[in-house]
């Protein structure tokens, strides 16, 4: 279980970037975490993966308190993290930093490949290439979901999945996030704006302005939100009519 | 042979027992033992002054291999060896080169070779060179490698150097004159720390029609280590030739890096790209993510740089 408590993220002369934020995610759930741009959803994700210092508030995973622990030990604790715009590794392959994430001196070739498969990625091709500027956006973005994948951690945050990968990799993409969440392997936190994965929900987390604005079951807070959007825009309420 | 012997050899050549097909090891300044085969004949050379080996290999050799390990483990030897080969039309051979200097003195042991290289027409040839330095002592640690290449007509040549570590001093001069439709591939591997000190200077001339060449350079500069790489690229005709120098900077080292193109033909297309820089912060974060320490990461990080 995941349990966040107060946690407050400042920046010093900056708007407070998370505020007094409570969040608690109970085990195998799919939760999305969506809301609008600058509203503070990565800097969350960060705090839980220890990329970004709280000021404030505690984080707890599985009972364990990880507020001040290192990267790594939250890391060897099961929390994972998929960047929103991962680095590049010039000499790095594929299968090297999949092997990493595997906590494996080395991967089988087939399971490298099945990783890939899964996030619509076809094997052979990328298994030996290098994770370096030949590639394109989309496929770093679905090698770092791979990475996450071959980590089996207990929870996997995915910070914006859907940015820059094409439509029928995204659908490979939705597929293996049910297949994840049907079998119960994992905590699975994804920051999306995606109707595909929102639907894929059991939980929402509306963060705006540094808060959770709104948590709770899909088919509670899908409608406010949607009803939210097009009431709270002129334009759209035009388009509606 | 002593044991010090063999972990050299294993550094340099990963040799673990005397090689197949032609070898010539050189220990501590005079030949240790040497075989030639059918088609690959090793002989000593008999000028005067000039110590080192002429190697022949018969045009339309293929898939055989020669090893040529050096290796000084006598603390205050100072070598300077010329070894010629002679390759054959229509060869395709692995040549295996390195030095291991270990020493445990208080002296200077020093290596400098000369090695050069005429490829005939149409053969293809791979050679890797491995250097390497170790000991307990407080004699410094020098090599300096010439290597000049001679690429006839269609002839190609693989040049993987590779130096990680344990050489104090070293200069690297590189000289490859490409013929008509003939390739070269650079590949220099480099990795200095401490106070240590790394040039590497280079001429590949593309001199015929169709010729191409590549330069890939990855080097990392640790401590307070000084490395100097000057790759120059000429075109003297309808050619490709590309320099690529990427350099990973740490602690107080420091790196220069001058690449050089130069067209003296209108159908000459040359290109270099040149990048110094550290270990990006989110490279580390990224691996700190997949469980690995901060030193971890840094270590995969490099390994696979230099990979």
């Amino acid at each position: 279980m995941l349990e966040i408590k107060g946690l407050s993220y400042q920046v010093e002369g900056e708007v407070d970037i998370l505020r007094d934020i409570d969040l608690t995610i109970a085990d195998h759930q799919l939760v999305v975490v969506t809301g609008p741009n600058g509203g503070g959803k990565t800097t969350l994700a960060k705090a839980i993966m220890g990329l970004v210092p709280p000021t404030s508030g505690s984080i707890c995973w599985n009972g364990t308190d990880i507020t001040h622990m290192d990267i790594t030990n939250r890391a060897r604790l099961g929390v994972s993290y998929g960047f929103q715009q991962p680095p590049r590794f010039k000499g790095l392959r594929v299968k090297d930093l999949l092997a990493l994430a595997a906590g494996s001196g080395s991967l089988s070739h087939e399971e490298g490949c099945q990783y890939l498969t899964r996030v619509g990625l076809c094997a052979n091709d990328y298994i030996d290439r290098e994770v370096d500027a030949s590639l394109s956006g989309g496929e770093v973005k679905r090698i770092e979901i791979a990475t996450i994948l071959a980590r089996r951690a207990g929870l996997m945050i995915f910070d914006e999945p859907e940015a820059g990968i094409d439509l029928w990799s995204f659908a490979r993409l939705t597929e293996t996030f049910r297949a994840i969440h049907a079998k119960r392997e994992a905590t699975l936190l994804i920051i999306s704006h995606q109707e595909r994965i929102i639907d894929l929900a059991d939980e929402i987390v509306m963060v705006q302005g540094g808060r959770v604005v709104k948590h709770g079951p899909k088919d509670e807070i899908l409608p406010q939100i949607m009803a939210n959007t097009v009431s709270g825009c002129s334009y759209m309420r035009e388009e509606a009519k | 042979m002593e044991q010090n012997d063999w972990k050299l050899l294993k550094e340099i050549a990963e040799l673990e027992k005397t090689p197949q097909g032609a070898y010539n090891i050189r220990r501590n300044g005079a030949l240790d033992s040497r075989s030639s085969t059918a088609n690959i004949e090793i002989v000593t050379k008999t000028e005067p002054g000039k110590s080192g080996i002429d190697i022949h290999i018969k045009p339309g050799t293929k898939g055989e291999s020669v090893h040529i390990p050096v290796i000084i483990t006598q603390t205050g030897l100072s070598e300077m060896v010329y070894n010629d080969f002679f390759i054959g039309a229509d060869c395709d051979v692995d040549i295996i080169a390195g030095c291991g200097i270990h020493n445990s003195g208080c002296e200077t042991a020093q290596h400098d070779g000369l090695h050069t290289f005429h490829v005939g027409k149409n053969a293809k040839v791979r050679y890797v060179e491995r250097h390497y330095g170790e000991g307990e002592g407080t004699g410094k640690r020098i090599m300096n490698p010439q290597t000049e290449v001679y690429l006839d007509e269609g002839a190609s040549i693989e040049l993987e150097t590779t130096q990680i570590r344990g050489v104090d001093s070293t200069k690297r001069e590189t000289k490859v004159v490409v013929g008509a439709n003939a390739e070269v591939v650079i590949t220099e591997k480099l990795l200095t720390h401490g106070d240590q000190v790394a040039e590497s200077d280079m001429d590949v001339i593309l001199d015929g029609p169709g010729a191409s060449g590549r330069v890939i350079s990855r080097s990392v500069a640790q401590d307070s280590s000084t490395q100097v790489f000057y790759p120059r690229m000429t075109g003297n005709a309808d050619c490709f030739g590309h320099v690529q120098c990427d350099s990973i900077i740490m602690g107080g080292a420091k790196i220069k890096s001058i690449p050089a193109i130069v067209a003296n033909h209108v159908d000459a297309q040359l290109v270099h790209e040149a990048a110094i820089g550290r270990i990006a912060g989110d490279q580390i974060l990224k691996l700190m993510t997949l469980g690995l320490t901060e030193e971890e990461a840094e270590e995969k990080i490099l390994d696979g740089f230099l990979q």
